[in-house]
């Protein structure tokens, strides 16, 4: 085969050089022709690209790696706001964060004494005073003594840490312990971004390979997918979901992507199953059959492609659904571990600062998550009408 | 009609066995031994054995499943693991406050999305109809979270509107006292994606012939719009507001955990935070259930609507 067209290659004919001819445009072509002519669909592929780099960028820890770093004063107003007046607890920022609390009588009426405390035990971070020096003899019984000394030298770079000056206000504000909320908000971003995407192709490949078999099949396979299809959609989506995090006790990036993954894929079933049953019947899949090829290979090489625009716009539109699910999972402290942060548990803490009147990282996160979603909602319809004009102007459901 | 009821009570069955087999194969495989988290820290075998026997877990998995089928039949799942309430009075009493706030909310969700719905197809195209659909858009991006946080804050927070949170005994109290600020949010979150999906299935309408056919015999504009065109689009909205119907009860467990109402909702965030798996189970199915029965109700009223409609 290889052979048959270099041969064809090497040896040009020139006569079809000379016939002026035009490669008719295919169908991705077409579409990318479609999107660039739709003003607002570019634009909103800008935004979702800006995101996605973001996301990158930040996994790759070239932005935002810092971003537990206590770099303001507790609660650093947005820097439009400019500083605080003095009534605010400006001495805090040179106690350290443990004792903060007691201290300040104004946060223990309305927030748990010790809720910093337990805060920062969660977020791995070892409270209290210096710890005692290592002796050799402790290091020899201890079994934790590598860790304690990883813990001391924390300390250490911490109590430095403690000396900096301690800025009053950020950019977009600090959090409770004066972090940095736009980092955090690039931070939560990237976890909120893959999860949702790695999620959905997660589910859209379930469901694109169970809709072929399915739709390709036909007779006894289709009736049992069709069985598992019926008993998947017959639960509310939220409520599977819920069902599986109870019993998936281990918390964690992975866990969450198979939750959404496994329980997602229901939609794509459904239309995936239609256009092979609509497709197999065609005279391209008979011809396939004629020069021999397999199932799989008629499935996967001469369907797939055919079918390949309805997958990507099924993926689009699943990516905004879970983005928004991993928000809610991770508010309820059934999403990510506490010490990851996401959008979810960004607004989490927001919600207590809220009546404290910090209202800065809920219009971080809240705004980080609507401009994302809104962008991504519009690039989906764009996308849909670039590669499917017969449905131009109808919203999705 | 009766015939076809019948077939289809029948198909139910498979889906059924299917949805408990899944619920089944989730708690009492996946979820791995409860006994240790029932026994809490401090236990010996004894005691998890002991639990192990009271829960049935010792048996062999097919008697295990019988337990288990015949817990969802006569409706008696035991206690609740961590309220020792017995599941189906947790049911029965969570399921008012539920309603108390969902059947407002689904009324007024669907008399307030067809109005705007018929509104902006009416003028399709224009500024109005354009905007209207930005302004859904974006509101549609904005999380659930950020719109019960805000309105909680400056609603019952600040201006002091309404109670921040609880639930009282009466329900007229409960209805204007308690649930008016939860409708409000549900409806804000619920009418932008309702307006959109509406407007969509009166467009189709609005350019049929038969419009055309009712203008020009001299009905006037209401009629058209609000007799003709509605009654033609009302098939699609019904049959989508009857799939939405048992996703409903569970689609304002955040609503329910926020103001603290003691619906369903807000009871399958607490057994999912207290591993009580016999509540989630007992849920689970029985929704599930709900939703296939609704699906059944939906092609039966679809019928009703639309007596074009043959059923098979």
């Amino acid at each position: 085969m290889a052979t048959d067209t270099a041969a064809i290659a090497g040896a040009p004919r020139p006569a079809q050089r000379d016939i002026p001819h035009t490669v008719s445009p295919g169908l991705w072509t077409l579409a990318w022709r479609r999107l660039r002519a739709d003003k607002v669909g570019m634009v909103s592929l800008a935004i979702v690209l800006a995101f996605i780099v973001m996301m990158i960028l930040s996994g790759l820890g070239l932005i935002a790696s810092d971003w537990q770093r206590e770099v303001g004063v507790n609660y650093a107003p947005p820097t439009f706001l400019g500083p605080e007046a003095p009534a605010t607890p400006a001495p805090e920022a040179v106690v350290p964060r443990t004792a903060a609390p007691a201290g300040s009588n104004y946060q223990s009426k309305i927030v748990d004494p010790i809720g910093d405390v337990i805060a920062s035990l969660k977020a791995g971070k070892v409270p209290g005073g210096p710890l005692p020096p290592e002796t050799a003899e402790e290091k020899s019984v201890d079994p934790l003594a590598d860790v304690m000394s990883e813990i001391r030298a924390d300390k250490q770079v911490e109590a430095k840490a403690e000396h900096r000056v301690r800025l009053a206000t950020l950019p977009f504000g600090g959090d409770k312990w004066g972090r940095d909320v736009l980092k955090k908000t690039i931070k939560g971003s990237e976890t909120s971004i893959f999860v949702g995407i790695a999620s959905a192709v997660v589910a859209t490949f379930i469901g694109t390979l169970l809709g072929a078999l399915a739709g390709y099949y036909g007779a006894k396979v289709d009736d049992f997918l069709n069985w598992f299809y019926s008993v998947f959609s017959s639960m509310p989506p939220l409520l599977l979901i819920l069902a599986v995090a109870a019993v998936l006790q281990h918390k964690g990036i992975v866990t969450i992507i198979l939750i959404l993954g496994l329980t997602g894929w229901t939609g794509v079933f459904r239309l995936i199953r239609a256009e092979y049953l609509k497709h197999k019947a065609r005279e391209y899949v008979q011809a396939a059959d004629a020069i021999g090829a397999s199932n799989a290979r008629r499935m996967f090489v001469h369907i797939f492609p055919n079918v390949s625009h309805v997958v990507l716009v099924q993926l689009s539109i699943l990516v905004v659904g879970f983005i928004k699910a991993e928000v809610i999972l991770s508010f309820l402290g059934f999403g990510v571990p506490v010490d990851v942060v996401s959008w979810g548990s960004m607004l989490n803490e927001a919600q207590n600062e809220l009546i404290l009147g910090k209202w800065w990282q809920l219009v971080a996160a809240g705004t980080a998550m609507a401009l994302l979603v809104t962008a991504f909602s519009i690039f989906t319809d764009s996308l849909r009408d670039a590669l499917d004009p017969r449905l131009k102007g109808r919203t999705g459901a | 009609m009766g015939a076809y009821i019948f077939r289809r009570l029948w198909q139910m069955i498979p889906t059924m066995l299917g949805v408990v087999l899944l619920v089944f194969f989730l708690f009492n495989w996946v979820g791995g031994d409860p006994a240790y988290v029932l026994a809490g820290k401090i236990s010996n075998q004894e005691q998890i054995d002991n639990i192990r026997r009271q829960l049935g877990i010792d048996q062999p998995y097919y008697i295990q499943l019988g337990i288990f089928v015949k817990q969802i039949v006569t409706g008696n799942f035991g206690a609740s693991w961590s309220t020792n309430e017995r599941v189906s009075h947790i049911l029965i009493t969570r399921l008012g406050p539920s309603l108390t706030i969902l059947v407002p909310l689904l009324i007024l969700d669907t008399l307030i999305s067809i109005a705007l719905a018929l509104a902006v197809a009416y003028v399709r195209g224009s500024l109005t109809d354009r905007l209207v659909m930005i302004v859904c858009t974006v509101g549609l991006s904005v999380s659930i979270l950020v719109y019960i946080i805000v309105f909680q804050y400056v609603f019952a927070y600040k201006l002091g509107w309404f109670p921040v949170q609880g639930w009282g005994d009466g329900f007229w109290h409960n209805l204007v006292v308690y649930a008016s600020l939860p409708i409000l949010i549900g409806l804000v979150v619920s009418i932008a994606p309702d307006l959109r999906l509406f407007r969509t299935f009166i467009l189709d309408e609005i350019n049929q012939d038969y419009v055309r056919t009712g203008r020009a015999k001299g009905v006037s504009e209401n009629r058209v719009m609000w007799v003709h065109v509605l009654r033609n689009a009302s098939i699609p909205i019904i049959t989508n507001l009857m799939s939405s119907l048992p996703g409903l009860l569970l689609g304002s467990f955040l609503i329910e955990r926020f103001f603290s109402i003691p619906g369903i909702g807000r009871e399958v965030i607490l057994a999912v935070e207290r591993s009580d798996f016999p509540v989630i189970k007992a849920i689970t199915v029985y929704v599930a259930f709900a939703t296939i029965l609704t699906n059944l109700l939906a092609d039966l009223t679809y019928k009703a609507v639309d007596p074009r409609v043959q059923l098979k």
